[in-house]
């Protein structure tokens, strides 16, 4: 197939491996090694896309992580990438690639070029005002416009992995700087990470004509590749970008694993995010070439000066026959040496008045240079045609025919890493940049980003910089040899600087600053005018940079346009914050496989597949699944939760109830511990019986409740909530280490140990003894709020009598690993009773009929064990956690909210959960509220719906009607009540 | 004040745009003022805006370190809803929301508040409980709001992952139609252009660096461009609120955090409303320019850097691929740091302080954004009269003696 | 993401911790002989600098153990971990 700009010979692709790809429904044809960019230009492909405001035609610029205009949409349906660069998308068979913006060649919107005088920087903050409230009818038209490419339409098909990695020596870049780095360090015995975003080493030399140790650049890039695969304490990680360097010596990579492989060879993750902990960093990560802004600087056509040199000498890519080379600095004559080595013409316009060396050489070649002058702007609209050039002085201009402009208005080093945690900058009047100053000790920058570009004093640097890495962890440091170069590129030397050229004789045109976001001077300058003088107020006005290049090429010239209004100098204005990322990270890299089941723990019983068998519904619990019910076939909640209560009342409901935290406390102060962290009494508790406690924080609210056992002298066993053990253990933890390290308490979570069936009814006890125990099940010896440990169906078994629902309760906790066995020995032999499994629906509904609070459904964090009339167990003998804030005069307050029962009048009607109470919802807004309602059921056991409550002052107010109010549910009748419904049965 | 309109562009087109006035001066502090505001924030310009317009009080200047709208104005996701549990809450929130449906107009500067709606999520039995009951006071106070249930969820967000088996499943959600996002800079643009039209001297690059006191009363402040004296001080700043304290002597139950916040690459209208999970902490909404701008929770310790932290950022990020898995292919372009101050019952402070003439508005945590024209204007009243407004009243610094805390966690905090 | 220096553990991820806020904060030991305003002082009032300060943190996932950390909040930078019974290794006035 036709590859009208490919040279015939030269760069690093294969020509024996063509590779089919689809641009914009065109079949064209690249070569293995290639880039999407590289391909479609030497397919003759000058328009990429359009501008995302004005719909210009817009072509490559760039040649990598720079690129502002060649953003594309590839390939289809939930495996499309949008906003993908085509400069850094390596070219596979079958890539497909269409642009998101209009289209390429004929766009509709193109006339919103002409429109362009109406749409000045901030246009929008001055009109869609009115009318009032309409604003979101504008943005249904302007949002479509917005955005470079489509998002997926279905999930990621894709898996991706994450790695932890330790180094002493991490190398960002690998170019000839950080070659070197990483040997050297190497050498010396440090562990090395060398990562580098292109899928080959070598960085600038993959476009270099240089030779070193007198043979080629690549070959020497290759030996040394070669010697660091190698050395085994060496990681070379090629397609790995690092994108962001933070605090204590973490760095953020990721790897591209599968995105350059045809889709149908893909395996394995697509990407690899690597958390790297480096002990010292050597960021080599290179320069970027920066414009110079002139008239219709944004035709396709018009391109960096690097990105013409590589084209033409990596990818054998000749972008246009007759180049304008406009610079104001020694670099991009490297491009006009590429240029007429691959048989293109070439006029130079060199700022500089007097050129130098360079330009002297160039014309002793033939080249047509013109000292002092200025590409002033461009004509042709998808492609440029010629460009007017004059002299800086404004004397003399001439319009040339040309389809290549090469720009080159110097270097910006890439401090963005080193700027990631705070390194200081500092300006390099030379390059008329930002430079890395000294700054974090372990960080260093070496080569084209620290400023330097010569390339025997790149290898140098790198060589030093890697060696001191080392040195500074102690390792005997091995700087690398210097090897001899010939025939290198020239540096970014002799600048003048130039942000903008004159205005062109013809009369204004569009020049643009920041291409991605059509960001004009003329905006810049508006900004100023009306102004916004801050480097950020002018960025943030006039959104330059914001794009996805993040201001790679245009910052730095923005700012200084910026200066040059404000009458300042570059160093003064500044430049904006450099944030992380370096380059885009796909969200799934960073999340890797922490989704679903593994986004958090999932806790099981040891009876979950029991109750799984039995059609349980489930309900999450903190990281617990219990069972929420166990629907009959045909049955509604509504009916399996008023069978199961009636069950546990008329016969056995066996509950699982392993769920509840658990916590083993021993040791000679383990009283002391419960005296201090729970509201209530604990010395006089005798071993073998339990007691409820609450506890608070220091602010006095609930944060978690439950029974504790005393097992033996100085041997307790806490329970606490299900959701809350992890937490309470922590608080108990906490209050032992920080603030009373002299008790002699030792805590163990044995949540996890013991599964416990909870039986409750009038036959529990009968149940018991079918199942065989060796614990004397009498009343008398065995009471009420009581522990006995023994045996239970020949198991080691802990019984507790204790009881949440008002039912005669044994709570059987074995060894976990009996657990199942057990519950299926209960249902076998309580048949007869009518044992009835029931979830927490049920559970709960018996213990509101208790009046019994849940902590976070009854509670919230206003609310004190005053409000819950909870002053029986509030002690008055000893300070607890948290006591002294119940003293505070607010919490003193009769008309605080309290926790009350309700009825409603109609004892069918269950109150949502969550309505409001007022005296009167009709009235306007806003309408007094006199409290909310917490839990609300229909009560199986008393025949009729019921309510748990807060309400202002409630405990003077019983048998007051009240309206309970929902959005949904309307106005609902209800009498205030004590928060107890239910007489439980003696015994 | 030149007006902004549809009609002026196209007027100054003609003339190419070369006679736009300044937005706001660039004032240089005088030696003596009536008011001073530290903190050129949204809410120090809105106070200052409000004490002119509401309360004639012209004699004022907002002194701001650096930039305008440079803090947490200038770093937030841009939310704004008033659905707030509590009535004391409630009614600033409704106070603000009510300004913002008319800040454009008073401004005359588009601030784009765009009221497509919020969601807040809810993943367990609980939560939806908790919204039930906040949408039930919400109605009740005057303040728009439904309950969604899954299937309403899914409506307004197709994509949103509704498989029962991930491990927070969405089981609804409490829907505000009148909330939605506004652009941040703007705002503090539009109130700094405004204020600067009725007197106000909006002073940039001039940092606190004391508050001068005599006999327990605040005479005025010591700053980089030299002392300013003042009958009256109020501090706005958000993330340094605890440095100033300390400068007038005293302390606040306040921590500072770093909220992490971060943009991805720009892609086409997907999202048309703004979606809220406070379970997991993940919220995210669309810009007019097509990022997806994700708030995802403070990091958990103290902290001044206005920087980017990857173990809160995977986290979130994890939860974001879990509820919206076609995200997972797109990529962060951007990400930050914010500093937010966080009060122990997650509401602000407006009012006095132990100086007599000092007066703090702080406190915010990651909410101040959506208040930013409610708190100016509760502010204003209270630096012209001297007392707090019935709306800021419950918000004092007295409440952490009291006990009157206006705890915003709700039941999220504590055990079940 | 922190290294943090585990007395006992020795540097570890900052996921294996959390936080616990500003140390040296002691109960009072007789809460109900404090006026409403020293009580609030010690529940709630925090010096929050921007610069050193000392915290507490857990070995959550490790040792779990509390301990006592100085870092700095504008630079992260962590120049002292020491355990409860330990004196802080730097004088108040360099906080």
């Amino acid at each position: 197939m036709n590859q009208p700009r490919r040279l015939e010979q030269g760069g690093l692709v294969d020509r024996e491996r063509p590779v089919g790809f689809r641009f914009d429904g065109r079949e064209m044809q690249g070569y293995a090694g290639d880039t999407l960019a590289s391909a479609l230009l030497a397919n003759g492909v000058n328009v990429v896309n359009r501008s995302i405001k004005l719909h210009r035609p817009r072509g490559i610029v760039g040649h990598g992580a720079e690129e502002p205009n060649a953003l594309l949409q590839i390939d289809r349906g939930a495996a499309t990438l949008p906003d993908r660069r085509a400069t850094q998308t390596e070219l596979y068979e079958g890539l497909e690639a269409r642009p998101a913006v209009g289209r390429p060649e004929r766009d509709p919107a193109a006339a919103m070029g002409a429109l362009s005088p109406f749409m000045p920087a901030g246009f929008y903050y001055k009109t869609f005002m009115s009318p009032r409230g309409w604003w979101e009818r504008y943005e249904q038209v302007i949002r479509p416009a917005a955005g470079f490419g489509y998002a997926p339409d279905g999930p990621d098909p894709d898996i991706y992995d994450r790695r932890n990695a330790h180094c002493d020596v991490l190398v960002a870049g690998g170019g000839p700087a950080g070659l070197q780095a990483a040997l050297s360090a190497a050498r010396g015995g440090a562990r090395v990470i060398l990562a580098d975003e292109q899928a080959r080493f070598g960085g600038g030399l993959l476009a270099s004509e240089a030779r070193i140790d007198g043979g080629p650049a690549l070959v020497w890039v290759d030996a040394m590749v070669a010697e660091l695969a190698a050395m085994p304490e060496v990681t070379l990680l090629p397609r790995t970008a690092v994108f962001g360097n933070y605090d204590h010596g973490f760095v953020g990579l990721v790897e591209r694993l599968g995105d350059h492989v045809p889709p149908q060879q893909r395996t394995g993750p697509r990407e690899r995010y690597w958390r790297v902990r480096s002990r010292q960093l050597v960021i080599a990560a290179g320069a970027i070439e920066r414009p110079i802004v002139f008239g219709n600087n944004d035709r396709p056509g018009i391109m960096m000066a690097s990105a013409v040199t590589t084209y033409i000498r990596r990818y054998g890519v000749l972008p246009g026959r007759k180049a304008v080379v406009f610079t104001n600095n020694d670099s991009a004559y490297a491009t006009v040496a590429a240029l007429r080595a691959a048989g293109a013409s070439v006029v130079v316009a060199d700022a500089r008045e007097e050129p130098g060396a360079l330009a002297a050489a160039a014309r002793q070649q033939g080249v047509d240079v013109r000292a002092g002058s200025a590409v002033l702007s461009a004509h042709g609209r998808k492609h440029v045609t010629a460009v007017t050039v004059g002299d800086l002085a404004r004397h003399r201009h001439e319009r040339l025919d040309c389809d290549l402009v090469a720009v080159s208005g110097g270097w910006n080093p890439a401090v963005h890493l080193h700027s990631h945690i705070r390194g200081p900058l500092r300006f390099d009047h030379d390059l008329a940049a930002p430079v890395p100053a000294p700054g974090p000790e372990h960080v260093r920058s070496a080569g084209a980003c620290a400023g330097r570009f010569d390339l025997a004093e790149v290898l140098a640097a790198g060589a030093h910089a890697g060696a001191a890495a080392a040195g500074a962890l102690g390792f005997e440091g091995a700087v690398a040899a210097v090897p001899d170069t010939q025939g290198a590129d020239p540096v970014p030397g002799a600048l003048r600087v130039l942000w903008r050229a004159p205005q062109p004789p013809e009369g204004k045109a569009p020049a643009f600053v920041d291409l991605q976001n059509d960001v004009k001077t003329s905006d810049l300058a508006l900004a100023v005018r009306e102004g916004y003088r801050s480097i950020e107020h002018v960025k943030r006005y006039s959104i330059m940079g914001f794009g996805t290049d993040q201001g790679r090429l245009g910052n730095i010239v923005g700012a200084g346009i910026v200066a040059e209004l404000l009458g300042a100098d570059l160093e003064t204005v500044g430049t904006t914050t450099f944030r992380p990322a370096w380059t885009p990270v796909t969200y799934g890299a960073l999340a890797g496989e922490e989704l679903r089941e593994l986004f958090q723990p999932v806790r099981n019983t040891p009876m979950h597949e029991w109750h799984v068998a039995r059609g349980a519904t489930f309900e999450d619990v903190g990281q617990w699944k219990r069972a929420w019910y166990y629907p009959r076939p045909g049955e509604s909640m509504d009916d399996a939760v008023r069978r199961e209560c009636l069950a546990t009342q008329r016969g056995i409901g066996a509950l699982d109830y392993s769920t509840l935290g658990k916590i083993d406390i021993q040791g000679p102060d383990a009283v002391t511990l419960l005296e201090r962290v729970y509201t209530n009494n604990w010395q006089k508790l005798a071993v073998g019986r339990c007691r409820y406690g609450i506890m608070l924080d220091e602010n006095g609210t609930p944060i978690d409740d439950g029974v504790t056992a005393r097992l033996g002298e100085q041997h307790y066993l806490m329970y606490t909530t299900t959701g809350g053990a992890a937490r309470v253990l922590a608080w108990l933890e906490r209050w032992l280490q920080t603030e009373w390290p002299q008790l002699e308490v030792y805590l163990t979570s044995v949540t996890d140990h013991w599964a416990t069936l909870s039986l409750a009814g009038p036959y529990s006890r009968d149940l018991v003894r079918d199942l065989g125990t060796d614990v004397d099940l009498d009343p008398q010896a065995f009471p009420f709020m009581s522990v006995r440990e023994g045996h239970v169906a020949g198991i080691p078994a802990r019984l507790q009598r204790s009881s949440f629902s008002g039912e005669l309760t044994f709570e059987v906790s074995v060894p976990a690993d009996y657990g199942l066995w057990l519950w299926e020995k209960a249902f076998e032999l309580g048949e007869p009773y009518g044992i009835t499994p029931y979830g927490t629906e049920t559970m709960h509904v018996l213990r509101a009929e208790m009046g019994f609070i849940i902590v976070g459904q009854d509670t919230d964090g206003s609310v004190s064990p005053l409000d819950l009339g909870m002053h029986g167990l509030l002690s008055n003998r000893k300070d607890f956690l948290g006591k002294r804030s119940l003293a505070r005069p607010d919490f003193q307050r009769e008309d605080r909210p309290q926790f009350v029962g309700l009825q409603p009048e109609d004892p069918e009607t269950i109150v949502p959960e969550g309505a409001q109470l007022v005296r009167n919802p009709d009235q306007t807004t806003p309408v007094p509220l006199e409290g909310w309602v917490t839990s609300s059921y229909y009560g199986a056991r008393i025949g009729r719906s019921f309510a748990l409550a807060m309400v202002n002052g409630g405990r003077e107010r019983y048998g007051e009607r009240l309206i309970a109010w929902d959005l949904d549910a309307g106005a609902i009748p209800v009498t205030v009540t004590a928060p107890s419904f239910y007489e439980p049965p003696q015994g | 004040m030149q007006r902004y309109s549809a009609l002026n562009i196209a007027r100054h087109a003609a003339t190419g745009h070369r006679h736009w006035e300044p937005a706001w001066r660039q004032a240089a502090p005088r030696r003596r003022y009536r008011v001073l505001i530290v903190g050129g924030g949204g809410h120090g310009l809105a106070s200052a805006y409000y004490l002119a317009r509401e309360h004639g009080i012209t004699d004022v200047a907002v002194l701001e370190k650096g930039w305008i709208g440079g803090g947490n104005t200038g770093r937030n996701t841009t939310i704004v809803r008033s659905n707030y549990l509590w009535s004391a809450s409630a009614a600033l929130y409704e106070q603000s929301m009510k300004l913002w449906e008319g800040l454009s107009a008073d401004l005359n500067f588009n601030v784009m508040f765009s009221q497509r709606g919020v969601l807040n999520l809810g993943h367990t039995l609980q939560d939806m409980r908790d919204i039930r009951r906040r949408v039930n006071a919400n109605r009740l106070n005057g303040i728009d709001g439904e309950v969604l249930d899954q299937a309403g969820v899914k409506k307004r967000v197709p994509f949103i992952n509704t498989d029962p088996g991930i491990r927070f499943p969405v089981m609804g959600a409490s829907w505000q139609p009148r909330a939605g996002i506004a652009r941040h800079d703007a705002v503090a643009w539009g109130f700094a252009r405004a204020a600067d039209s009725l007197g106000v001297d909006v002073v940039e690059n001039c940092e606190v660096t004391g508050i001068r006191r005599e006999n327990g009363s605040v005479v005025g402040v010591d700053t980089s461009r030299g002392p300013i004296d003042a009958d009256r001080v109020g501090v706005v700043v958000a993330g340094h609120a605890g440095v100033l304290a300390e400068m007038g002597g005293f302390r606040l139950p306040i921590e500072s955090h770093p909220l992490q916040a971060l943009v991805s690459e720009p892609i086409k209208p997907i999202l048309d409303t703004v979606v809220m999970s406070n379970a997991i902490h993940v919220y995210v909404s669309q810009s007019d320019k097509g990022e997806l701008v994700i708030g995802a929770g403070i990091d958990a310790y103290n902290g001044y850097g206005q920087r980017g932290s990857m173990q809160t950022i995977e986290h979130f990020l994890s939860a974001l691929v879990e509820l919206y898995p076609i995200f997972s292919r797109m990529r962060l372009l951007r990400h930050w740091g914010g500093i937010v101050d966080t009060c122990p019952d997650a509401s602000p402070i407006i009012g006095k302080t132990p100086v007599k003439g000092l007066y703090f508005n702080c406190g915010w945590g990651t909410g101040g954004f959506k208040a930013t024209p409610g708190s100016g204007w509760v502010f204003a009243h209270t630096l012209a009269t001297g007392e707090p407004h019935p709306i800021n009243e419950p918000f004092s610094l007295q409440r952490f003696e009291t006990g009157a805390l206006v705890d915003e966690h709700g039941a999220a905090a504590v055990a079940h | 993401m922190l290294l943090i220096p585990c007395p006992w553990c020795g540097p570890r991820d900052e996921s294996e911790f959390s936080y616990g806020g500003e140390a040296h904060i002691a109960r009072p030991r007789e809460p109900e002989s404090l006026s409403d305003a020293e009580w609030a002082d010690y529940q709630f009032m925090r010096t929050n600098p921007c610069g050193w300060h000392r915290e507490q943190w857990l070995h959550a996932h490790g040792c779990r153990r509390w301990f006592n950390v100085e870092r700095n909040t504008a630079t992260y930078a962590i120049r002292a971990a020491y355990r409860l019974d330990e004196a802080p290794p730097h004088r108040e006035d360099a906080l």
